[in-house]
C-alpha cells in the first residue's frame, strides 16, 4: 500500500509578536509541524508496522525551508518525501492548495492507495485544505478519525469521533482520511534513519513540474483574498482577584444566580 | 433577477433542524437588507416525505422557500450522496452566498460543495457583512486567534462556515410559511465508497453539553494529570457544570476533542465559564471569552486568562478545588455555610 501523508509546516502559535504597524513580526517565529499532521503521521507509521509492504511518502507545500521538516519524517521511518516549493504557489486559499496538492498527487504519485491529513492545521485552523485535496482527485475521504481499525483487502476501516458518538466506517481504497487525533506513543528517530535521512535529498517540484498554470495557483489562483486584517479588540475586563476559596464560592454562587445569605 | 442567500439546513441524526441553521437564517436576513433585498432560502437534503413537516420547523426562520431534495438514500449523512446533491442544486439556483453550519457535517461537506464549484470558502466566520462593493465580508480569527481577517471571495456563491452559538436565532413571529421547491438530482451515477457500519449515540451521561450547559468547569494543563480531571469533574458535577478542556489538556490526553473549547474545539457562550489550570492562551479564550462571567483560578496570577475574567484567585488548583466542594450552597439552595 502506498501512503501519502500531507504535512505542513506551521508557525508556533503561542509565541506570536506583533510588529508596530500590527502585523505579526514573522522573523524568527518558530516553526513546527502541524500537530494534527504529527497524528496523521503517527498514523501512517502505525500501519507500517502492522502490515507488510507499506511504503510512506510525506509532502509538503511551502518554503524552501520545510525541506527540514521533511528531512526528520525521514528519519523517523517515512520511505520518501517531497516538497512542493515555488514563489507561484505563494499565498493560496485552501482551494488553491487543494488543487496543487491533488494535481502533484496525481502527476507524480499517481498509484497512491491513502491519502492522510490532519483534520486542522492550527495556524489557519480551518479543516478545508484534505477535503479540497479528495475532492481535486475525485475520491472519498473520511474526517474526523479517532483510530484506524484495520486495512483488508482493499478497504479501510476507521473510527471517528463527532460530537453526537462514535461512527465505525469502511471506506475503499483510494481514499483521503483526516485525522483528529489517535492514542499512540509517539515515533522516535532510529539510528539507520537519522543516517539516511543526512544523506537523502528532498524531491522538489515546482508549478512547471506539476503542469499548473500560473493563474490556477498561489494567490492568482485563490478565489478567496484578505482585504483586511487586524488585531483582535482586546477584552476589558478590570478582574476582582480574592484571596480564598471561601470568597471564591461566594462569587461563583453569585454568578450561578443562585441565593446567598 | 432577486439575489438569493442560500443556507444549508443541517438534518441532525435524530432528524432536527440544526439549531446553527436559524442562527445562520437570522444573519443571513440582516446581510439580505444590505444585499438588494436578496431572498433568504433553505436548502435541505433529507430522505422522502419530510419536507412537509419541516415547513413548520422552518417557521420564524424567515426564509422564503425551501429547495428540497429527497431521496432515500439520503436518510443518514454521506459527503458523496450530500455533495453531489447540493453542488446540483447550488448550479441551479445560483445564489450569491451559500453558508453553512460549522458542525462536524457541514466542516466535511462544505469544501467539497466550494471545490466543486470552483469557489472560495471562509472557514468558522465570526462575522459576516455586506460590503459597499455588495460583496460577502467574512471575518474569521486566524494564527490562533491572535490576527483577524476579513476575507473576501472573486467567485460565486461566495461561501462560508459559522459555529454554532456565534450569532443569535431570530425571535420574530412567523410572517409566512415557505414555499417548498422540489429540486431533483440524480444520484444513480455516484459510487458510494464510504459505508457506515456502526453508530454509537453517546449516552446522555457522557454527551457533552457544552453547547447548551449554563455553567461550564474547564481545565487546562494545570490540572496536570487523569486525578486533576477527575477532581474537576466531581466538582462540575457537584455545581451541575459540564466539563470542557483546553487544547493543551486535549492534547495531553486528558479529555476528548469533544471537550475541547478554542479554536479548534467548540464555541461556547456559558452562563459563568470557570477556568482551572488554564493560562489563557489566546486560541483557547477565543472560544470562550463571550461567555456571562467567567471566573479564573490559576498559580500563575500574570496568566492572561485574569486579563479577561470577571473575578480570580491567584493559587493552586489543587487546593482550591477540594475547599470548594465543601461548600453545600453551592451546590443546593441551601443556607450558606461550610461543611464540616
Amino acid at each position: 500500500m502506498k501512503i501519502v501523508v500531507c504535512i505542513k509546516q506551521v508557525p508556533d502559535t503561542s509565541d506570536i509578536k506583533w510588529t508596530e504597524n500590527n502585523t505579526i513580526q514573522r522573523e524568527g517565529l518558530e516553526s513546527v509541524m502541524n500537530p494534527y499532521d504529527v497524528y496523521a503521521l503517527e498514523a501512517a507509521l502505525k500501519l507500517k508496522k502492522s502490515y507488510d509492504n507499506i511504503e510512506i511518502t510525506t509532502l509538503s507545500m511551502g518554503p524552501l525551508q520545510a525541506g527540514d521538516m521533511l528531512k526528520k519524517t525521514l528519519a523517523l521511518g517515512v520511505d520518501n518525501a517531497i516538497l512542493l516549493s515555488d514563489r507561484k504557489f505563494a499565498a493560496a486559499d485552501t482551494y488553491a492548495t487543494g488543487k496543487t496538492i491533488g494535481t502533484a498527487i496525481k502527476q507524480k504519485l499517481p498509484d497512491f492507495d491513502l491519502i492522510i491529513c490532519g483534520q486542522f492545521a492550527i495556524d489557519g485552523d480551518t479543516a478545508q485544505t484534505g477535503p479540497s485535496i479528495a475532492n481535486t482527485l475525485n475520491i472519498p475521504q473520511v474526517t474526523y478519525i479517532q483510530e484506524i481499525i484495520s486495512s483488508e483487502n482493499g478497504e479501510l476501516k476507521v473510527r471517528r469521533e463527532l460530537d453526537d458518538g462514535t461512527e465505525i466506517v469502511k471506506v475503499k481504497l483510494p481514499a483521503l482520511i483526516c485525522m483528529l487525533q489517535d492514542y499512540f506513543e509517539p515515533a522516535r528517530a532510529r539510528i539507520n534513519g537519522i543516517i539516511k535521512a543526512q544523506n537523502s535529498e528532498i524531491t522538489t517540484y515546482g508549478l512547471d513540474d506539476i503542469g499548473l498554470l500560473p493563474e490556477e495557483a498561489g494567490l492568482r489562483g485563490s478565489p478567496t483574498y484578505v482585504s483586511k486584517a487586524f488585531r483582535p479588540e482586546p477584552k476589558n475586563t478590570e478582574c476582582v482577584f480574592v484571596n480564598s476559596a471561601e470568597e471564591l464560592a461566594e462569587k461563583i454562587q453569585i454568578c450561578k444566580g443562585g441565593k446567598n445569605d | 433577477m432577486t439575489k438569493e442567500i442560500l443556507i444549508y439546513a443541517e438534518v441532525t441524526r435524530d432528524n432536527y433542524i440544526h439549531t446553527v441553521f436559524f442562527e445562520l437564517a437570522n444573519k443571513a436576513q440582516e446581510l439580505a437588507e444590505k444585499l438588494d433585498e436578496a431572498e433568504v432560502n433553505a436548502l435541505l437534503i433529507s430522505p422522502k416525505g419530510l419536507a412537509a413537516d419541516y415547513r413548520e420547523a422552518f417557521k420564524n426562520s424567515g426564509i422564503s422557500k425551501i429547495y428540497v431534495c429527497e431521496d432515500d438514500r439520503l436518510k443518514t449523512y454521506s459527503t458523496e450522496y450530500f455533495t453531489k446533491a447540493a453542488v446540483e442544486i447550488a448550479k441551479e439556483v445560483q445564489p450569491e452566498i451559500l453558508l453553512l453550519g460549522a458542525t462536524n457535517q457541514g466542516r466535511d461537506l462544505a469544501p467539497r460543495i466550494s471545490t466543486a464549484l470552483h469557489t472560495g470558502l471562509t472557514a468558522d466566520c465570526t462575522g459576516l457583512d455586506i460590503n459597499e462593493k455588495g460583496q460577502l465580508a467574512a471575518t474569521r480569527p486566524t494564527f490562533g486567534g491572535q490576527l483577524m481577517a476579513t476575507i473576501l471571495c472573486k467567485n460565486l456563491p461566495q461561501m462560508a462556515t459559522v459555529r454554532p452559538k456565534v450569532f443569535k436565532p431570530a425571535e420574530k413571529d412567523n410572517i409566512k410559511p415557505a414555499d417548498i421547491i422540489y429540486k431533483t438530482v440524480n444520484l444513480d451515477e455516484i459510487e458510494k465508497k464510504v459505508e457506515l457500519l456502526e453508530f454509537h449515540k453517546k449516552l446522555t451521561t457522557e454527551i457533552n453539553e457544552l453547547d447548551s450547559a449554563e455553567i461550564i468547569v474547564a481545565g487546562g494543563r494545570g490540572m496536570k494529570n487523569a486525578d486533576g480531571f477527575k477532581l474537576l469533574k466531581e466538582f462540575a458535577d457537584k455545581i451541575g457544570a459540564a466539563v470542557g478542556a483546553s487544547r493543551a489538556a486535549v492534547e495531553m490526553g486528558l479529555a476528548s476533542h469533544d471537550m475541547q473549547v478554542g479554536q479548534t474545539g467548540k464555541t461556547v457562550t456559558p452562563k459563568l465559564y470557570i477556568a482551572c489550570g488554564i493560562s489563557g492562551a489566546i486560541q483557547h479564550t477565543i472560544g470562550m471569552d463571550k461567555s456571562e462571567k467567567i471566573i479564573a483560578i490559576n498559580k500563575d496570577e500574570k496568566a492572561p486568562i485574569f486579563e479577561i475574567a470577571d473575578f480570580g484567585l491567584a493559587g493552586d488548583v489543587f487546593e482550591i478545588l477540594p475547599e470548594l466542594l465543601k461548600y453545600k450552597a453551592l451546590t443546593e439552595d441551601a443556607s450558606w455555610k461550610k461543611l464540616p
